[in-house]
């Protein structure tokens, strides 16, 4: 098989997409487990917190991925604001992607909370008990999800242009189905 | 990649049109999972709103049980619990604890004689970690059966409406047995003479994997001596803290961990009913409070004692409280540590001792 140097791997587009649906899954989870006193708040929190770290190990496989592989190059016509934001949100996701886990597993530490996964896996603190901390990333982990999410719609706003509008490959170089051999 | 052909105005509004679309869609279910659309929702926020009532909250201070001095101690396990649950710290030995006597109040001002529910936070951490965290209190039923209930309950008690609480006693029956609890159970002058109920049912599984419904008690080792609210009061509006501190510091003071085994087809979501009488009981160990703890400054302090921190071999029944409280506690902890400097630290911590 050849690489097409204007696709990532089926490795990357793999974990594109189960990273998408984990990611989106957790920020649901998120908002709606702290809106709710219903007995389903246990197991969501319970979720949120095995996904948040299988969440992280992936990203950084990812990253690592991406730093030994790389990206496809950008259309070469493609306006340079376009560029700058698409450069810029990508940056923003791997950021997100890391720091939301390492953020929720510092706010539990400094809350004294034991961390404890689905089936009793248990985490160790990442920081001592601290309530000025704890508040600091209590607000990171809220603020952030919500940029978070913002984020993810103009990323997925964006991949859509690419498809229907703009018609430049930038959308099959991470499409969830490899596009047909061509010639 | 070839390049495309040009597209109409048309196509490349209606794209636009299904981007937008797509993006306002993914954005409603948000804010409809996030609550922004049910303003009916019964949310962490509203209970402890409704908790506080129209005073509004303490700032820095648990939102409820916001009265309350910490300790520190050992559980000492006699190793009968393995027979009911495969949880660690059930095997023989001696494991840390911590803990907080306090008083069912939003105000931590409030006169000890003023508050009818006493309660006891506490933390057991057993071998390699595994926690196990309670908030037990004196009655020997709650007072409803759902976080709905006690909604209401606090709406209830905070109105100015005459008949307030007549109405909503009337609209829960289940209320009855907590209420003719607190309008007549004798009190005592000390939390060592205070049994600790945990009320909620739980779940505790065996080596074996067989599952028991069990609720469980702290039973004071010291001598009871039932006194009236009117005795209470006499003796001073802090009485029980400083009864307490200048009784562990003369000794350990102890309670026996009761377990309270459901016998098949007895219920386990409704903490307003007792289990009948005759129910199979274990004692599984021993709560030795040897230390009186600062409770401003105190160790009490960094933690909730939130009920659903369950070692392995425990785990929620179907009472649908232990996670309303979870919730509701996760929501107290992020407010008051977010207040943490309007907390009052670094004023005389302990109580001075009873003469």
């Amino acid at each position: 098989m050849t690489r097409d140097a204007t696709t990532f791997s089926p490795l990357q587009r793999l974990l594109h997409w189960a990273m998408a649906m984990a990611v989106i899954a957790m920020l649901f989870i998120g908002v709606g487990m702290v809106s709710t006193l219903a007995p389903p708040y246990l197991p969501l929190l319970a979720t949120h917190k095995t996904l948040g770290v299988a969440i992280l190990m992936l990203a950084l496989l990812r990253l690592a991925l991406r730093l030994r592989r790389g990206a496809p190059a950008l259309p070469a016509d493609l306006p340079t604001p376009m560029r700058l934001a698409a450069q810029l949100s990508h940056h923003a996701l791997y950021a997100l992607m890391i720091g939301m886990p390492l953020i929720g597993w510092a706010m539990m530490s400094t809350a004294g909370y034991p961390i404890v996964l689905l089936g009793h896996v248990r985490l160790p603190p990442i920081l001592p008990q601290n309530d000025t901390l704890h508040t600091v990333f209590w607000l990171a982990h809220v603020t952030l999800a919500f940029a978070f999410f913002a984020l993810i719609l103009m990323h997925a706003a964006a991949a859509l242009f690419h498809l229907l509008i703009r018609r430049d490959g930038v959308f099959e170089s991470m499409a969830p189905i490899a596009r047909r051999e061509e010639g | 990649m070839p390049s495309p052909s040009p597209l109409s105005t048309r196509r490349v509004l209606a794209s636009l049109a299904l981007i937008a679309t797509l993006g306002a869609g993914a954005g409603a279910a948000f804010a409809y999972t996030a609550g922004w659309l049910s303003p009916g929702r019964l949310t962490p926020q509203r209970v402890l709103d409704a908790l506080d009532g129209p005073a509004g909250p303490t700032p820095g201070y648990r939102r409820n049980h916001a009265k309350g001095i910490c300790f520190t101690g050992l559980f000492e396990s006699n190793g009968a619990g393995q027979t009911i649950s495969r949880a660690a710290l059930f095997t023989s030995g001696q494991y840390p604890a911590l803990g907080r006597f306090n008083l069912g109040t939003t105000d931590p001002t409030a006169a000890d004689g003023a508050v009818r529910v006493r309660g006891i936070g506490l933390q057991i951490v057993g071998p390699h970690g595994a926690t196990w965290r309670s908030a037990m209190i004196n009655a020997p039923v709650f007072a409803v059966a759902t976080p709905q209930g006690f909604h209401d309950l606090q709406v209830a008690a905070h109105s100015d409406t005459p008949g307030a609480m007549a109405a909503f006693a009337q609209r829960h029956p289940e209320f009855h047995a907590f209420a003719s609890w607190a309008a007549s159970a004798p009190w005592t002058g000390s939390y060592a003479e205070t049994a600790f109920n945990s009320l909620d049912s739980f779940i505790f599984s065996d080596a074996d994997g067989r599952d028991h419904a069990v609720r469980w008690s702290l039973l004071p080792v010291a001598p009871v001596t039932d006194i009236t609210r009117g005795d209470l009061e006499a003796l001073g509006p802090n009485h029980l803290e400083q009864e307490i501190a200048t009784r562990v510091a003369a000794a350990p003071q102890r309670w026996r961990l009761v377990v309270t085994l459901a016998n098949d087809g007895d219920q386990t979501a409704d903490p307003t009913q007792a289990w009948p009488e005759g129910r199979r009981t274990l004692e599984v160990g021993t709560l030795v409070v040897q230390r009186i703890e600062a409770e401003r400054d105190g160790p009490c302090r960094d933690i909730t004692f939130d009920p659903t921190i369950l070692p392995d071999g425990m785990r929620v029944s179907d009472d649908p409280l232990p996670a309303a409280r979870s919730a509701a506690y996760a929501r107290s902890y992020n407010l008051r540590t977010a207040e943490a400097d309007q907390y009052p630290h670094h004023l005389p911590a302990a109580p001075e001792p009873a003469r």
